[in-house]
């Protein structure tokens, strides 16, 4: 019922001054969002390419090498050995019972003098090695080789270096060359920054994060869906769940002095393997993984779940048939970023000791091995200034890997999403 | 036995019913009044007053054409159930039931001019009687209808035997005086059929009465009972008319 | 005053199992499901207080009635699926086919699979339209054959009223559909389980008219073959698609008659007052 002593409304003013001024600072305000939302992009942005910059600006050069030449005329220093004898299996060990080694050397002192061997790096005989066994038949000819000089000069070429160095940089000026390092590639650690190589971190960390990936996924799946499907609502879950959301803050090195507590000395597992590192960053990554995983479990609408029991499906056809297959992308895309943290993490596997020197890469998950951040840390601390390069190299192979575990991420995520 | 208190949610149907209730009363009291006003024109042979009578009957068939308009309208526009639904299609009924009622009237009405003697004949003094009951039918009908009241109607469909009963025996008087005055038969044929009129009156106001029993109640009004004894209705009235 | 023309006096919960008040004359079967004393609770609160009520293969019932007055909490106990709601406690008896579904020994899935549910809005599963309809028939073993199951997705597409609209693209996505057409997709999938008893709770309420005429019709065709409960809000299409109706108000079962009569002259002033839109 309409009052009759309502106070009357004044009509509104769309159009006066003072709705003109609201307008205005309206519009003004939406602009300066806009502005600050793309200024905090562009510093985004800039952070990550100046990262970028630094990074590959210092690192390319550790995947290129000085190289000199070197002739070696092999019948004559042979003494005739014939291609046959490193064919096959017993290529290496016949060339080992050579003396290849000497043979390069003797080589150099004859075209360089005989401090000549100062110049190359003295793993430069394993490029000749290798291309002897690829191709034996070069035993019967005089072959050219580019072997790679040793650190300083590589240094003093690239950069600048000591006094020594630089004399003989510029002795040699117009025979340098300049190759790409694949030994990088393959090689492990070793104490010449010539010879080292990145492949033996890489794969500790392979085999590293398959084992993180084994025990945490289906744990924290597992967790996800029972905590979100079948647990029933009451403090002994409300504790669970704190403890879980908890977990995930904890900072990485409390999972070192975790593991080296029980792994290593109550269990007395193997030290510097893949496998106590896989199991410490396995309970680092889990939370993440339920975390993620309840979310994306949460996020499948009730009317699923309400149409599947409908037609009489079990709770456990509900669980499998319907609810996992849409909340996998998300499940997926949490796993991803548990494991490219999981990839970086240093301080625990330096606390289970997975620091040592390996030269040779790991072939089981007990074996010694090194992850690629650590190897990172182990190099950063060398004090011969070839690591310097070597360090930022290994950080872009890092990186990349960490872009090729997004890339995979959001594939998977594409590939998995149902449109409901 | 009114309709519950409470008023529809929409109000606007509520304005169509009562809308509806206001023209059904204005048409009842129309053709109530023209009954009482043609049978005044009678006795007093007001020629005017019967003029008058047939004029008006227009404004009954109007107000007739637009009740049933509207109720078309509301039953269409509201979907109504239960016992809104009933009492629209009794409005639509009614309506056309007190219409001819209305027409009755006039007929009535238009007879006067041609009986010009009327004081002569004795069956003439029981029409004011009977008409007055009629009448009394008429109204109570309409009343039990604004106040959904069933037993009403029940009782106007039992006192139409009182008027079936003055038609008996005016037919009878007339006839008898018909035999006995052949001169008289013209103005006592009207007479006749002034008075069927009348008892078509009363059977129409037992019309209205049915429908309101089932708009109230939903059933269909049960059977009258025939076994009410003529003579002593009609004595009944002949003592009140002696007092 | 004659006390055959009295307003029977509002009582609590008719009992509707009386076979005088609810047999249709010539009813030839006996009811399908029936509940005796029901009594839901979520927790503290009583949702639905000692409702009674029988259901037969021969009539579509429809059950109306306001907002939160338990229509829906008590079509959900029909098919259980208010055992997934912790805090809802039932008690009271609900036989299907003289089995009470409460007992122990009763297997829910299989139920579910018995008294099928076809929910407000559409729900298809995010699988193609052969999929969806097959599902059912997977989970439950009816089906031993791809031909097989290729017959009872085409024939519950085909009572359904959607096998000319969907038989060419079966691969396509289940929720690409129109809303009609998803729910009519719904409706289907329920079918093919074969269940004796099919639940749908407010269907057309997320529809146009079109669309929910086809379902109303739909309705219809299937009477008969199954025992259809239907609760809506729209009491038109109770008076159209039932040839029962239950009122409820406030969690009591207040009237259960023939829909004609319910419609044309309740008895209880409760349903008279909601059917003529006066409750306000």
């Amino acid at each position: 019922m309409n009052s009759l002593t309502e106070a009357k409304r004044q009509p509104t003013d769309w159009q006066g001054p003072a709705m003109q001024k609201r307008i205005a600072r309206r519009y003004a305000a939406e602009r300066r969002f806009k502005a600050m939302g793309f200024g905090a992009i562009l510093l985004s942005a800039g952070f990550l390419a100046f990262l970028l910059v630094v990074m590959v600006g210092n690192g390319f050069r550790g995947f290129t090498q000085t190289e000199l030449p070197l002739e070696i005329d092999f019948p004559a220093a042979t003494g005739g050995a014939s291609p046959s004898e490193f064919e096959g299996p017993n290529g290496n060990t016949n060339l080992q019972a050579l003396g290849l080694r000497d043979i390069v050397d003797s080589s150099i002192e004859i075209q360089y003098g005989d401090d000549g061997t100062e110049l190359f790096s003295p793993g430069g005989w394993t490029t000749v090695s290798a291309m002897i066994l690829a191709d034996p038949k070069i035993v019967e000819q005089k072959v050219t080789f580019d072997l790679p000089v040793a650190s300083d000069i590589d240094v003093a070429y690239k950069d600048s270096g000591n006094d020594e160095a630089e004399a003989k940089v510029a002795e040699y000026s117009n025979q340098f060359s300049t190759g790409f390092n694949w030994n990088f590639l393959s090689n492990s650690d070793a104490t010449d920054p010539m010879q080292v190589g990145i492949w033996g971190a890489f794969k500790g960390s392979l085999i590293t994060m398959i084992v993180t990936l084994l025990l945490a996924f289906p744990v924290g799946v597992l967790t996800a869906l029972y905590l979100e499907e079948y647990a029933p609502t009451n403090r002994l879950t409300d504790l669970i769940e704190v403890s879980i959301n908890n977990l995930a803050a904890v900072p990485s090195i409390i999972f070192g002095l975790l593991g080296l507590a029980v792994f290593l000395n109550f269990f007395g597992m193997p030290r510097s393997g893949a496998l106590v590192g896989g199991l410490t960053l396995a309970l680092m990554t889990m939370p993440v993984i339920v975390i993620s995983g309840r979310n994306a479990v949460k996020a499948v609408p009730p009317s699923i779940r309400e149409a599947a029991l409908g037609i009489g499906a079990s709770p456990l056809q509900v669980v499998f048939h319907h609810v996992l297959p849409l909340a996998l992308p998300g499940i997926l895309t949490g796993t991803i970023i548990g494991m490219a943290r999981a990839l970086g993490e240093t301080a625990p596997l330096l606390m289970i000791g997975m620091r040592a020197f390996i030269a040779t890469p790991p072939s089981g998950i007990t074996d010694p091995a090194t992850v690629l951040p650590v190897q990172i840390f182990l190099w950063s601390d060398e004090v011969d200034r070839g690591f310097v390069e070597k360090t930022s190299a290994a950080i872009i192979v890092l990186l990349l890997f960490l872009l090729m575990m997004n890339a995979l991420a959001i594939y998977l995520r594409n590939r998995f999403e149902t449109r409901w | 036995m009114a309709n519950s208190g409470t008023e529809h949610t929409v109000k606007a149907f509520d304005s169509d019913i009562n809308q509806l209730r206001g023209m059904v009363a204005e048409i009842g009291g129309r053709s109530e009044q023209a009954i009482t006003k043609a049978m005044q024109a009678l006795e007093n042979s007001d020629l005017e007053l019967a003029a008058e009578v047939v004029r008006e009957d227009k404004l009954i068939d109007d107000l007739e054409k637009r009740i049933d308009e509207l109720t078309f309208q509301t039953i269409a526009l509201r979907a109504p159930m239960a016992d809104d639904l009933r009492e629209l299609i009794a409005t639509f009924k009614i309506s056309g039931v007190v219409e001819r009622i209305g027409d009755y009237a006039k007929n009535i009405a238009k007879r006067v001019p041609i009986v010009t003697q009327t004081r002569r004949l004795t069956p003439i003094s029981l029409l004011p009687s009977m008409s007055k009951i009629a009448s009394e039918l008429v109204r109570d009908a309409l009343d039990a209808f604004a106040r959904r009241d069933a037993d009403l109607a029940m009782e106007v469909n039992r006192r139409d035997q009182i008027v079936d009963d003055f038609y008996t025996s005016i037919f009878r008087a007339v006839i008898t005086h018909m035999i006995e005055n052949p001169k008289d038969i013209g103005e006592a044929a009207h007479l006749l059929f002034i008075a069927k009129n009348l008892e078509r009156i009363g059977d129409h106001a037992t019309n209205v009465a049915e429908m309101v029993y089932f708009a109230a109640t939903g059933e269909p009004m049960p059977e009258r009972t025939r076994g009410e004894d003529p003579e002593t209705a009609l004595d009944e009235v002949l003592d009140d008319e002696a007092d | 005053m004659n006390d055959d023309l009295k307003m029977q006096e509002p009582s609590e919960s008719v009992d509707m199992t009386d076979s005088a008040t609810t047999d249709m004359p010539g009813a030839t079967s006996a009811p399908k499901m029936t509940a005796r004393n029901v009594d839901v609770f979520y927790g503290e609160k009583q949702a639905i207080k000692n409702v009674s009520i029988d259901v037969s293969m021969d009539n579509v019932t429809a059950f109306i009635g306001p907002s939160g007055c338990g229509k829906s909490t008590f079509l959900r106990c029909m098919n259980r699926m208010n055992d997934t709601i912790p805090i809802a406690r039932v008690t009271g008896e609900i036989r299907l086919e003289g089995d009470d579904i409460y007992a122990p020994h009763m297997d829910v899935v299989q139920l579910r699979a018995r008294v099928g549910m076809v929910f407000q809005k559409p729900n298809p599963f995010p699988k193609s339209i052969y999929d969806n309809i097959a599902y059912g028939p997977r989970i439950h073993g009816l089906a031993t054959s791809k031909d097989e199951l290729d017959h009872i997705v085409e024939s519950s597409l085909q009572r359904a009223g959607l096998w000319g609209e969907v038989k060419d693209r079966l691969q396509d996505s289940g929720t690409a559909l129109s809303g009609g057409q998803q729910q009519r997709l719904c409706i289907a999938r329920a079918i093919a389980v074969d269940p004796e008893v099919i639940l749908m709770d407010e269907p057309c309420s997320a529809l146009d008219p079109i669309a929910t005429a086809k379902i109303e019709e739909l309705i219809h065709e299937l009477r008969g073959k199954y025992a259809i409960v239907i609760v809506t809000h729209n009491m038109q299409q109770a008076a159209r698609v039932s040839q029962k109706t239950a009122f409820f108000h406030l969690g009591t079962l207040v009237e259960y008659g023939e829909t004609t009569e319910i419609f044309t002259n309740p008895r209880e002033e409760k349903t008279r007052d909601y059917i003529t839109g006066r409750y306000g």
